[in-house]
């Protein structure tokens, strides 16, 4: 089948979705900051945007490093 | 029930034939008034009428305004607002040469309605695993989801009806997937995308009568955008577009800015004596999801076309079993 690595990409895209949105929801949705007095609600969104933010870029390195591994042939060319 | 499946009848025929209709008059004023454009990858370089975002938007609107005038809530006021905002981007980004900015930060702005009229749930879903609430981060994936679906459409349009063609596919996976989560009056909203795409497609489709355009382009691509946002199906949307978020994700990963395409010094792909697509071996080109499915060997661009559709039916799929998924808690 022509473009198969294209399609290995898109359900790893897919895969790495599930499990971002798995570790967003079972491990840092549920933690919560306090014993800061009125600032507990503000940094605890901060902290779990910050976290976030931090997955997404891992997401995009994790990705960029599949990427190089799939499409080595090609990139090569 | 049955209400819903004759104004579904309804608004599908109005927006497919509203494109199809008007679609070869503007063809014919673009013409007369010589706004044409080159087919480079065209034998003997036709020139193309463009941009066919306006017939686009008559098709959304005309469906969109029917549906309001029967079921009007704020959802689908926020549908025609935003992708109107982003058809006037569009076509300012038609007429004249502008930075590479101007389009992410124009259409974040068009996606304020989405927020000043509420239509969003701060909710966001994730298949198998649940909902988490994001209040204030909800508002910002709002603002900056526009850009990304409008720039993410625009920038797969770069061969005879793959735009048009990708963006059907696409919107009736997630008219399926709203249908799926039981979100219907959304699915009913999220028809004339679908229908509106397929119409413009049979003008667009190899060898193109017309092109898009930014203000095309930008349209389906802010309207796919507030359907998911309104609709609750953020993640299920995303996965649907994966093979054009491919697509960016390589062009961003290999040029590493935010560049327009008109800014690339040297092209991905280039021709061969019969003038077949072929991937460039130029090593400061930019790697595009054209230019790897060209690494295998020169394609017609009709053959490249319809790998960029099967792509997308394999993401459609992907899309409808994540909306399945969305039923299962584990």
């Amino acid at each position: 089948m022509k473009g198969i690595q294209i399609f290995l990409f898109v359900f790893v895209m897919w895969i790495l979705i599930i499990v971002g949105g798995g570790l967003l929801i079972s491990i840092i949705a549920p933690m919560t900051i306090s014993g800061y007095g009125k600032i507990d609600s503000i940094l605890d969104s901060g902290v779990k945007a910050l976290i976030a933010m931090i997955l997404v870029i891992v997401w995009i390195f994790t990705l960029s490093k599949i990427k190089n591994w799939i499409f080595k042939k090609q990139i090569k060319n | 029930m049955l209400d819903k499946i004759i104004l579904a009848i309804l608004v599908s025929a109005i927006s497919f034939f509203s494109v199809y209709i008007t679609t070869p008059f503007l063809i014919k004023g673009l013409e007369k008034r010589n706004l044409t454009v080159k087919d480079y990858n065209r034998i003997g370089g036709a020139m193309v009428p463009r941009p066919g975002g306006p017939s686009i938007l008559v098709g959304i609107l005309a469906s969109e305004f029917t549906l309001y005038i029967f079921f009007p809530t704020s959802e689908i006021l926020a549908i025609m607002i935003t992708t109107s905002l982003a058809f006037v981007v569009g076509m300012i980004d038609d007429r004249k040469v502008l930075g590479g900015w101007f389009k992410p930060v124009a259409l974040a702005i068009s996606a304020v309605p989405i927020i000043l009229l509420g239509t969003y749930n701060s909710h966001l879903s994730f298949p198998l695993f649940g909902s988490v609430r994001i209040p204030e981060l909800y508002v910002a994936l709002v603002i900056f989801m526009i850009p990304v679906t409008g720039n993410t459409i625009n920038s797969i349009d770069v061969l005879n009806g793959v735009a048009s063609g990708f963006m059907t596919i696409a919107s009736f996976a997630l008219t399926i997937s709203l249908f799926i989560i039981h979100n219907y009056d959304i699915a009913l909203a999220s028809l004339p995308l679908g229908f509106v795409s397929l119409a413009f497609y049979k003008y667009h489709k190899f060898p193109s009568r017309i092109f898009p355009g930014d203000s095309g382009a930008l349209t389906l691509g802010a309207m796919y955008g507030v359907l998911a946002i309104v609709g609750h199906v953020e993640i299920i949307a995303a996965v649907a577009l994966l093979p054009a978020v491919m697509n960016s994700f390589l062009f961003l990963s290999s040029v590493k800015r935010i560049i327009e395409h008109r800014q690339i010094k040297s092209n991905p792909v280039t021709h061969t004596d019969d003038f077949k697509l072929m991937a460039t071996t130029d090593k400061d080109a930019p790697v595009t999801l054209v230019r790897l499915i060209l690494a295998e060997g020169p394609m017609t661009e009709k053959q490249v076309g319809f790998v960029i559709f099967k792509l997308a039916l394999f993401s459609s799929l992907l899309a409808i079993a994540t909306a399945c998924m969305m039923e299962i808690k584990i």
